[in-house]
């Protein structure tokens, strides 16, 4: 479908690449900072893998790195599947309160990160919980399966019944049907949720600032507490670091997209 | 449902009856009814508080909004692979950690930071200038960060709009503006709305930027709160503030919503 829009006016393109340039100018000097090693005596500027190799054998930063992705792990887990079973639960049944949950899932997209952090806080104390990685996980949970949810209920919502009719008139089991009809069918959904939520886990600072214990910093706060101490050679290493392997990430995540579609059409082909 | 009541409703109302409750020593509480911390909370001091807070979020949602729509519209109306090309780099930023987002513009604009050294070497000005630690620092940072939050609900609203009916306006005599006013930005106001929202309601908490990059100097709700929280110790307070920045955030969803849905029944005769 190929539809006729008109060029953008001149202003309009010139706004759009300032944009795009202040967007990239400071993560560009983050880069090539994080290759420069200020001589203190003379003030010059010398070229040097300095701030990687100073990086590389923190192990507190390592200790942090770890605990990101374990973090992002298990929440990435749980929100996935309690995601997808609310998405399920929301579009197939009805039952007693699900307007209320309903508008429950969305609750953590539009109040303030703040206010959630610190209702946690208060709730984990009160319960005697001790602040810790399962804390933070919990937390995470919390936060990021409303867009599991999302994602994966889109997908139910154009999602054609008559398949599973179709399955269960074949002479599938119930079990057969969701494993090998609904699953494959929401599956796209449910990966592009969970990637969410791993994003989300693994950018997250303020909710975890509140919610973790002592030695349980991850990346972010850990890197958020070397910067209040001052700018070293380290973080800037660190940050490009972590630069690099979002836009990895966000290579990777605009391949499988293309893969789900193909999938759905071959589907779709094949209905 | 167990777990959206007990991680999500259940903390929400516990925050409220701390609200209600008297500080103790070392940051606990002491189970006595009050309205005392509300009270507080409408302390001059704090209201100015709340008033720059306000401010700077709707300030910053004016300009995301101001910025993002020639940003979505370039975007709408690009080529495919050009407009791959451009969410590709418009999500990079979105996506790397806040933290290291919001320290890169803390480094370019501190005192080793190349424009300090590029104003010392033009001779702009003679000794290295610390540019962060300012209000205006702040709003730089919140626009850029929270820009993609802007443009994408308006590009998926753009993406949906039909653009010939912007020349049957010109074929009818519509002015470019006119066009613009009356056909274009009515049209994608639900992309409009949604990225206001989402810009406007973090933005108003938020805590890491004024941080980071105002210094001591700016001090904003998220700032306050949390100082209640982890210097203070005054818990009960800090829920007070919470529920008052809630309130407002919810007072400020309804109205956006209620002016929306009457200018939907405003519309609909004229479409006709």
């Amino acid at each position: 479908m190929e539809r006729s829009r008109p060029s953008p006016p001149w202003f309009v393109q010139s706004i759009t690449a300032l944009t795009f340039l202040i967007l990239y100018v400071p993560l560009a000097v983050l880069v090539i900072y994080s290759f420069v090693l200020i001589d203190p005596s003379s003030g010059q500027t010398l070229f040097s893998f300095e701030c990687y190799s100073q990086a590389l054998q923190d192990d507190e930063l390592r200790k942090a790195l770890n605990m990101s992705l374990w973090v992002g792990l298990w929440s990435t887990l749980g929100a996935s599947i309690l995601g997808t079973a609310t998405a399920w639960a929301l579009d197939r049944f009805s039952f007693p309160g699900k307007q209320w949950l309903d508008a429950l899932t969305l609750v953590p997209l539009v109040i303030p990160e703040i206010v959630m952090a610190l209702s946690l806080l208060i709730w984990f104390v009160l319960l005697k919980f001790s602040l810790g990685s399962v804390s933070i996980i919990l937390a995470h949970i919390t936060f990021s399966f409303s867009y599991v949810v999302i994602t994966v209920r889109t997908r139910l919502a154009d999602f054609d019944h008559s398949l599973e009719e179709a399955a269960l008139d074949l002479g599938a089991t119930p079990t057969q049907t969701f494993w090998r009809v609904s699953f494959p069918l929401i599956w796209p959904g449910i990966l592009s949720g969970a990637l969410m939520a791993f994003t989300l886990s693994f950018d997250d600072f303020l909710i975890t600032f509140f919610t973790a214990g002592v030695g349980s910093d991850t990346l972010p706060i850990k890197l958020y507490s070397m910067i209040k101490y001052g700018i070293s050679p380290k973080i800037n290493a660190l940050s490009t670091l972590i630069l690099l392997s979002t836009i990895v990430m966000v290579v990777f995540a605009f391949r499988p997209k293309k893969i789900g579609s193909r999938q759905s059409e071959s589907l779709k082909a094949l209905g | 449902m167990v777990w959206a009541g007990l991680f999500l409703l259940a903390p929400m109302i516990i925050v409220f009856i701390y609200s209600l409750l008297v500080k103790g020593v070392y940051g606990g509480i002491i189970f006595e009814w009050t309205i005392k911390n509300y009270e507080r909370a409408f302390d001059w001091l704090y209201l100015q508080i709340f008033y720059e807070s306000l401010k700077l979020a709707t300030l910053t949602t004016l300009s995301c909004l101001l910025i993002g729509y020639p940003v979505a519209y370039v975007l709408a109306t690009a080529t495919d692979g050009m407009r791959n090309i451009l969410l590709v780099l418009l999500i990079i930023p979105f996506w790397t950690n806040f933290v290291v987002r919001t320290y890169a513009l803390k480094l370019l604009f501190s005192e080793q930071g190349p424009i300090s050294r590029i104003g010392i070497s033009l001779g702009f000005w003679s000794e290295p200038i610390m540019w962060s630690n300012s209000n205006g620092m702040v709003w730089f940072g919140m626009l850029t960060n929270y820009l993609p939050y802007m443009v994408l609900p308006l590009y998926v609203s753009l993406e949906k709009f039909d653009f010939s009916l912007l020349e049957a306006g010109r074929d009818l005599g519509a002015s470019a503006w006119n066009n613009f006013w009356r056909v274009l930005i009515p049209l994608t106001k639900h992309g409009i709305i949604t990225g206001s929202i989402l810009v406007f309601t973090p933005a108003l908490g938020e805590f890491l930027i004024p941080d980071m990059l105002g210094g001591a100097k700016v001090m904003l709700m998220g700032n306050l709160i949390t100082e209640q929280f982890m210097k203070m110790r005054d818990w009960p307070f800090g829920s007070a503030l919470s529920i008052v920045l809630m309130s407002v955030v919810v007072f400020g969803l309804v109205t956006i919503l209620r002016m929306w849905m009457k200018e939907e029944t405003k519309l609909r005769p004229e479409k006709i």
